[in-house]
């Protein structure tokens, strides 16, 4: 079992984001994250979707998006050539006498504190999901009241563009 | 030209190539019923429910290849066409079905007769629309028919909020365009070829594909040059003509011994528009066994997914074997086609029955031709059909393989029948009969020649055989303790009706029912305990083939 990330474009239509679930749900795919936005032409948006499996789940995965007509180009999103990339906020307790120690692990790990109040602060971090789970760990022990992780975002390396492939139901 | 959408709606029909429809008014499909009165050149046939007319669609579909069209109004309308197009969408059959549903300003306040049909039908179709603006309409129905024929064929679905029917917009006809399968480089094929000349001793199984790409023609001279024996699935059966000396029948859970026989010696097996379904392949992991698997589909999903195989080509088969049958030599294999004619000749063997279903098949070709339509339900009956009537060409088998629906038969015959124009025959059983029976009444409408076999047995026979042999015998809920007096039934929808009761009335009932104009149900008093043979256990293997009780 490893961990998979694959990337996909769309069209930008309501309940696109339905048939991508639905069909996970049916073939029995478990999803780790999926995290979707606009890209830069209104046509279209994009997701980046994680699941842990072997490659025969990320086979089928990918064959079966790909034949939904909405899902207009899918490619996996290997960790050699691309960026991969999450954002964390999370709220930890905060008083007085723990700030100037959450302000060294933050600086350790170019975390930014985006929110204070007298018992709390909210943190954030973008980073590759195992330095999310890093920093996570490391902050635990302060109190962690409540976090949000947007899933993986990923775009490939160097001149290649997911724009650039086939769309499957234009080449059969 | 300013058309409102009804009207739009019928002129692209009618762009498309559409002739007939099947289908069944109601409040938010009104406009749509008015736009095909004030037209008047669409054959409707109304059928007596909803599911009946997907069916009659999608039988109407396979028949003849054409597209199939279903309308129904909103709510429950269209929620009884959902059983015909999940049949549609596990067969890859194309059809494009139409809603009708509540205005837009009325959508998602659970209005009267609303539901959200693509939603329901998301997992069941290729594709569906909402349609939310008039001006989209002609372009949504132009791109669903392309979708329900663009590669794997299936179903799609387009619902019609009723504002959409009545609002207006420009309308410019618009030739229709057709999916162009993309050509196979010849060069793409080495492997194939190469694999194909090292076999010993190939075996060809043909699927539902091999009809869906009209490629039946290919596929004979593509197993006359390989000289390959030929299997066929289910879905494939008369994509090769079964008098062949190379065809040996229907290869599965109830497929022929010749074909499990020869599947075990089989080197090389060359799958050709199949999927390996559960009921093909038995135990996945025991399937290959050794053998090369070399599988041509259409959809790149299907490779791989059920069994592994060594070398595959994902495109149109037509379009493979375009490619393939100029490269590949003439090739002998006298000994492997004597060792399978062997297999052939030895015949099956039955149990003592006092009137088999087999003789009755068995008998019906001397009462039609190699292009009548022998439509099925589903159960012991649909077995007997596909072991026993030979079908030599593609499109006269029509049955639900993949989600295997009862009550699917007597909509599927009539579409065939309409679509065709031949006389058709349905082989039913009394448990699928009862399902959707009530579309006797629509074959005796149309005066359609349609011959009614009903194989009477006063159980669900296909069940009881499963109770018999893996559940102790214990019948629950299968011995069917009805009264139905199906001569009388036929007789007060307005058809014949004749028993046939023994081994001695095949012939001259036979003769009787086939002589009529019109619909004509046949009671078929077959045994209760009458069993499909040959018959290969759930996950087993080819080994394991039951041959006789």
């Amino acid at each position: 079992m490893k961990k998979y990330t694959i990337t996909a474009l769309l069209a930008n239509k309501s309940g696109v984001l339905t048939r991508l679930s639905g069909l996970f749900a049916r073939r029995g795919f478990n999803i780790d994250s999926i995290s979707a936005c606009a890209t830069e032409d209104a046509n279209f948006s994009r997701v980046t979707i994680v699941f842990t499996g072997d490659e025969y789940t990320l086979s089928q995965i990918t064959k079966q998006l790909d034949k939904l007509i909405d899902v207009k180009k899918i490619t996996l999103a290997d960790e050699k050539d691309s960026v991969l990339r999450e954002l964390l906020l999370v709220k930890v307790s905060a008083p007085a006498e723990k700030r100037s120690e959450l302000i060294e692990i933050k600086e350790v790990y170019k975390a930014k504190i985006v929110d204070l109040s007298p018992k709390t602060a909210i943190l954030e971090l973008t980073g590759e999901p195992n330095k999310l789970d890093g920093f996570i760990q490391v902050i635990e022990p302060y109190g962690i009241l409540e976090m949000a992780r947007t899933g993986v975002t990923a775009l490939s390396r160097g001149e290649k563009c997911l724009n650039d492939l086939v769309d499957y139901n234009e080449s059969i | 030209m300013i058309l409102t959408g009804a009207d739009i709606l019928i002129r692209c029909l009618k762009e498309q190539g559409t002739d007939t429809v099947f289908g069944y008014p109601g409040g938010c499909v009104l406009d749509i019923y008015d736009a095909i009165y004030r037209d008047g050149t669409l054959r409707h046939v109304l059928t007596a429910h909803e599911q009946g007319a997907a069916h009659a669609a999608d039988g109407y579909a396979r028949a003849t290849g054409k597209t199939g069209v279903v309308i129904a109004t909103s709510g429950p309308g269209a929620t009884n066409l959902v059983t015909g197009i999940a049949t549609a969408y596990m067969d890859s059959v194309p059809l494009v079905a139409i809603t009708g549903n509540v205005t837009v300003s009325n959508l998602g306040r659970d209005s009267f007769q609303e539901v959200d049909i693509a939603g329901v039908t998301m997992p069941v179709t290729k594709h569906n629309y909402i349609v939310k603006d008039v001006k989209q309409l002609a372009a949504t129905v132009r791109e669903a028919f392309y979708i329900a024929n663009a590669g794997r064929k299936g179903p799609v679905l387009i619902d019609i909020p009723k504002n959409i029917q009545t609002e207006t917009c420009e309308y410019e006809e618009t030739p229709r365009k057709r999916h162009a399968p993309r050509p196979v480089s010849p060069d793409s094929l080495a492997a194939v070829k190469a694999a194909l000349e090292k076999a010993k001793r190939p075996l060809i199984l043909a699927g539902g594909g091999v009809i869906g790409a009209d490629a039946s023609a290919q596929l004979a001279e593509f197993a006359k040059r390989l000289q390959a024996p030929v299997c066929s699935t289910l879905m494939g059966l008369g994509a090769y003509p079964a008098s062949d000396k190379q065809f040996l029948g229907m290869i599965g859970m109830h497929g022929t011994d010749a074909a499990a026989k020869a599947f075990r010696r089989a080197d090389t097996i060359i799958a050709c528009g199949m999927r390996f379904s559960d009921r093909v392949a038995g135990d996945r992991a025991k399937f290959r066994d050794g053998k090369i698997v070399v599988q041509f589909d259409v959809d790149a999903a299907e490779i791989d997914k059920n069994v592994a195989t060594d070398l595959s080509v994902m495109a149109d088969l037509s379009e493979i074997f375009k490619a393939l049958l100029p490269q590949l030599a003439q090739t002998e294999r006298r000994e492997w086609l004597k060792e399978v004619a062997a297999y052939r000749e030895y015949g099956e063997e039955h149990a003592p029955s006092a009137l088999p279903a087999y003789q009755i098949l068995s008998a019906l070709h001397s009462f039609t031709d190699a292009d009548t339509p022998v439509a099925t339900d589903v159960g012991q009956h649909q077995m007997w059909a596909a072991q026993y009537c030979k079908f030599e060409k593609p499109r006269t088998f029509v049955t639900s393989g993949g989600l295997g629906t009862m009550g699917f038969g007597m909509g599927a015959a009539i579409g065939a029948c309409v679509g065709t124009g031949r006389k058709t025959v349905l082989v039913t059983g009394d448990g699928s009969f009862h399902m959707n029976l009530n579309e006797l009444c629509t074959a005796v409408s149309q005066n359609l020649p349609l011959v009614i076999l009903l194989m009477d047995n006063n159980t669900l026979g296909m069940v009881r055989q499963w109770q018999t042999l893996f559940y102790g015998k214990r019948y629950s809920q299968t011995t069917l303790d009805r009264k139905t007096d199906y001569v009388k039934l036929a007789e007060a929808f307005g058809a014949k009706g004749y028993v046939l009761a023994g081994e001695a009335d095949i012939e001259p009932v036979l003769k009787k029912a086939f002589a009529e104009k019109g619909p004509v149900l046949v009671d078929c008093k077959i045994g209760i305990d009458d069993k499909v043979l040959p018959m290969i256990p759930p996950g087993k293997t080819f080994d394991d083939i039951i041959t006789k009780l």
